[in-house]
């Protein structure tokens, strides 16, 4: 429905804000961009919105081209960063704005202003003005103005990043209610991993000016493209590893993996740690049974199995530190590669800790969540 | 903990010194003043101290050669010229200055200085031999009918000196500075975001200009406005060059009183009377925004 297609924007002579952006986002589809500050998400919805201009690339609305249209010609609609509500007006005025411009009767405007109001649970404050507003009563009159409009896309700039946490988590809720409610498409922008997996149909994690990876919350969180997006959705560990000459079994074990899409061949590998312990590890690069040399694993630390010493099949190594976290227990350990790895066990029955500090253990790493990432 | 000392400062104390600037550049004059327009006028400058209400009485009325009174709307008229000529100097400063304050507070940051600069650059000459300028620009052998006579537009000068249009282009001259720089003030402040958010809401240019950046500017609208206003009602340098013995204006009435005319009561009494007008105006203005039910947030007094 929305498409992006080899978006490049730059600042100036040495601010490139992106690079070659493309992606599609489908109709009805709660879409995320994803990525730490300055990565260029706040650019990439001003061009979709129309107040920024393209170097190379173009914006295309149900198949036609919007990117000479101005800002007010777009059916486009943003919630932005700090509300940006109009301080002279009042809630009501706020809300029915929209549909005043664009020609609607003023009864009629202010009717659908009440209604939209009800439906984010604002009806009692239509007369005040937005200074007399708490955060999470102007985040809800942003959404309003906007949604009132029934844009073809809503775009919405770190919405929630001015509330406070808990304020954060509900407001979380009722985003998603209003998506589904309204059947508008959302391009919604954070550097909340938590808050892009909880919401989203589908992320495009960032970095520089560039999309490194397109997915669902579980592909981009189960398959990271590569070490960039592994470290920054979630906790990450990274162990050096090689490929000896035919350490690639040529097994694609691909049929396991048809959730994604977009990357269809799985290979396995057998990669050699800096202990010389071997492990089994799987790659998504199609050519992965001709890799060799040195590589990157990763490990989510909540994949990471522990055992006493002696089991076979593990990793040996150290424990340096126990930290019991209520309903999990989280173990820093020292491999015997030299690594450092954190492991996360699930405290699902009232037990002690298995292990202390000094214990010497395995470490098993589950097979179908090793990664062999691409640098 | 008990206190070593109870005592506060006696509240007369704490307001004291602005109650004694207040007292001496203030109400003092003014009551200076107020007493001399009541006094009898001594022909050669000056008062002479004896009771007379005279002052006010000749303001609205004239004395025939009977004795009886006759009331006379001469000076009433003077009155009427003059908030008029303020207050079309007033819409023609914010004419002129609002879109140059925009201008200016769109500008990058470090330009913006110099612009401003050059706004203020006009104070740095002497009012009167800019004012004087205005005459060598709009006399019949002046600039502007100059050029129309050489390129054979006219062939008879236009007689633009001496007219109430030259005192208004004098008055506008003159205050637009006053109007240009609260305003910009105002839009200085002005968060850009909201111009997006509007036109993102489908508000197109003019729209935004009525809706959005005008609302936010008013406070600086008004400070403008007063402070154009105010000072315009009372010039005299403007009316007096430009104007002529003919077209005259309160401040130049005035200043006739205290010097040629030599009649200090009655220059008082208008000057008197014209504050009065002034701040029945404000009151006037303050009531009625006050029913707006409206806060201009930081109104400015
Ligand atoms: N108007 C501008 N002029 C110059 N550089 C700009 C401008 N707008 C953005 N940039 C630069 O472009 C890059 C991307 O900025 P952008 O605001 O899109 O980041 P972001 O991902 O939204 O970050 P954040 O999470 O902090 O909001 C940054 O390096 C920024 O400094
Ligand atoms: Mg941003």
């Amino acid at each position: 429905m929305i498409e992006l297609q080899d978006i490049s924007k730059s600042f100036g002579a040495d601010v490139v804000a992106l690079k070659h952006v493309s992606f599609t986002v489908a109709e009805n589809e709660f879409f995320t961009l994803l990525g730490p500050s300055g990565c260029g998400k706040t650019t990439l919805l001003r061009i979709i919105a129309g107040f920024e201009f393209t170097d190379s690339g173009d914006v295309l609305l149900d198949g036609g081209d919007i990117a000479q249209l101005p800002p007010e010609k777009r059916p486009v609609n943003t919630v932005f960063q700090n509300y940006a509500l109009f301080p002279h007006m009042n809630v009501l005025q706020n809300v029915a704005f929209g549909m005043e411009m664009r020609g609607i009767e003023r009864v009629e405007a202010a009717d659908s202003a009440r209604r939209m109001l009800s439906q984010v649970m604002l009806d009692d404050f239509a007369e005040r003005f937005p200074a007399q507003l708490s955060g999470g009563q102007q985040q809800r009159v942003a959404l309003a103005r906007a949604l009132i409009n029934r844009p073809r896309v809503l775009l919405l700039d770190e919405p929630l990043s001015a509330l406070d946490f808990k304020l954060r988590k509900t407001m979380r809720i009722e985003l998603k209610r209003l998506q589904r409610d309204t059947g508008i498409t959302f391009i919604f922008v954070t550097h909340d991993q938590e808050e892009a997996l909880a919401l989203s149909d589908r992320i495009a994690v960032m970095r520089d000016g560039e999309v490194r990876q397109i997915g669902a919350p579980m592909d981009v969180y189960e398959k990271p493209a590569d070490r960039f997006v592994a470290d920054f959705i979630g906790e990450t560990n990274f162990l050096a590893g090689r490929v000896e000459a035919g350490g690639g079994d040529g097994t694609g074990d691909g049929a396991g993996d048809s959730t994604g899409g977009d990357s269809s061949r799985v290979n396995s590998l057998r990669v050699t740690l800096g202990d010389g312990s071997t492990v089994t590890a799987r790659s998504q690069n199609a050519n992965a049974a001709d890799l060799r040399g040195a590589v990157t694993l990763a490990i989510r630390p909540e994949r990471v199995a522990l055992s006493a010493a002696a089991t076979p099949g593990g990793v040996a190594g150290a424990i340096d530190e126990v930290v019991y976290q209520g309903n999990t227990t989280r173990y820093q350990i020292t491999l015997q590669s030299g690594d450092r790895i954190a492991a996360l066990e699930t405290n699902a029955a009232a037990a002690t800790a298995q292990f202390a500090a000094g214990d010497r253990v395995g470490a098993r790493f589950e097979p179908q969540s090793l990664w062999v990432l691409q640098e | 903990m008990k206190r070593l000392f109870n005592f506060n400062l006696p509240p007369l104390l704490s307001v004291g010194p602005a109650a004694l600037f207040l007292t001496v550049f203030f109400i003092a004059p003014f009551a200076i003043i107020a007493v001399y327009s009541l006094m009898e006028a001594d022909p050669f400058g000056g008062v002479r101290r004896a009771f007379s209400a005279d002052a006010y009485i000749q303001f609205l009325f004239t004395r025939d050669w009977d004795g009886n009174l006759q009331f006379d709307l001469s000076y009433l008229n003077i009155f009427w010229r003059s908030f008029a000529l303020a207050a079309g100097a007033t819409v023609l400063c914010l004419a002129a200055a609002f879109p140059a304050a925009y201008y200016i507070a769109t500008q990058p940051r470090r330009r913006r200085g110099l612009l401003l600069l050059l706004i203020t650059v006009p104070f740095w000459a002497n009012l009167l031999v800019r004012t004087y300028c205005w005459v060598l620009i709009l006399r019949d052998s002046g600039l502007v009918n100059g050029w129309l006579i050489a390129f054979d537009l006219i062939s008879t000068p236009l007689p633009l000196m001496y007219t109430d249009g030259a005192i208004l282009v004098g008055l506008t001259y003159t205050y637009l500075p006053f109007m240009a720089l609260p305003i910009y003030a105002s839009l200085e402040k002005t968060d850009w975001r909201l111009i997006e958010a509007s036109r993102d809401l489908y508000a197109g240019h003019r729209q935004t200009l009525a809706r959005v950046v005008f609302p936010l500017a008013r406070p600086g609208v008004i400070a403008g406005c007063i402070m154009v206003f105010i000072p315009s009602l009372g010039a005299f340098i403007a009316p007096s060059l430009l104007g002529g013995g003919r077209n005259l204006m309160i401040g130049s009435l005035i200043q006739l009183q205290f010097s040629s005319s030599r009649n200090w009561p009655f220059g008082a009494a208008s000057a008197l009377i014209l504050l009065a007008f002034v701040l029945l105006l404000l009151y006037l203005w303050r009531r009625r925004s006050g029913r707006d039910g409206r806060d201009d947030g930081e109104s400015i007094w």
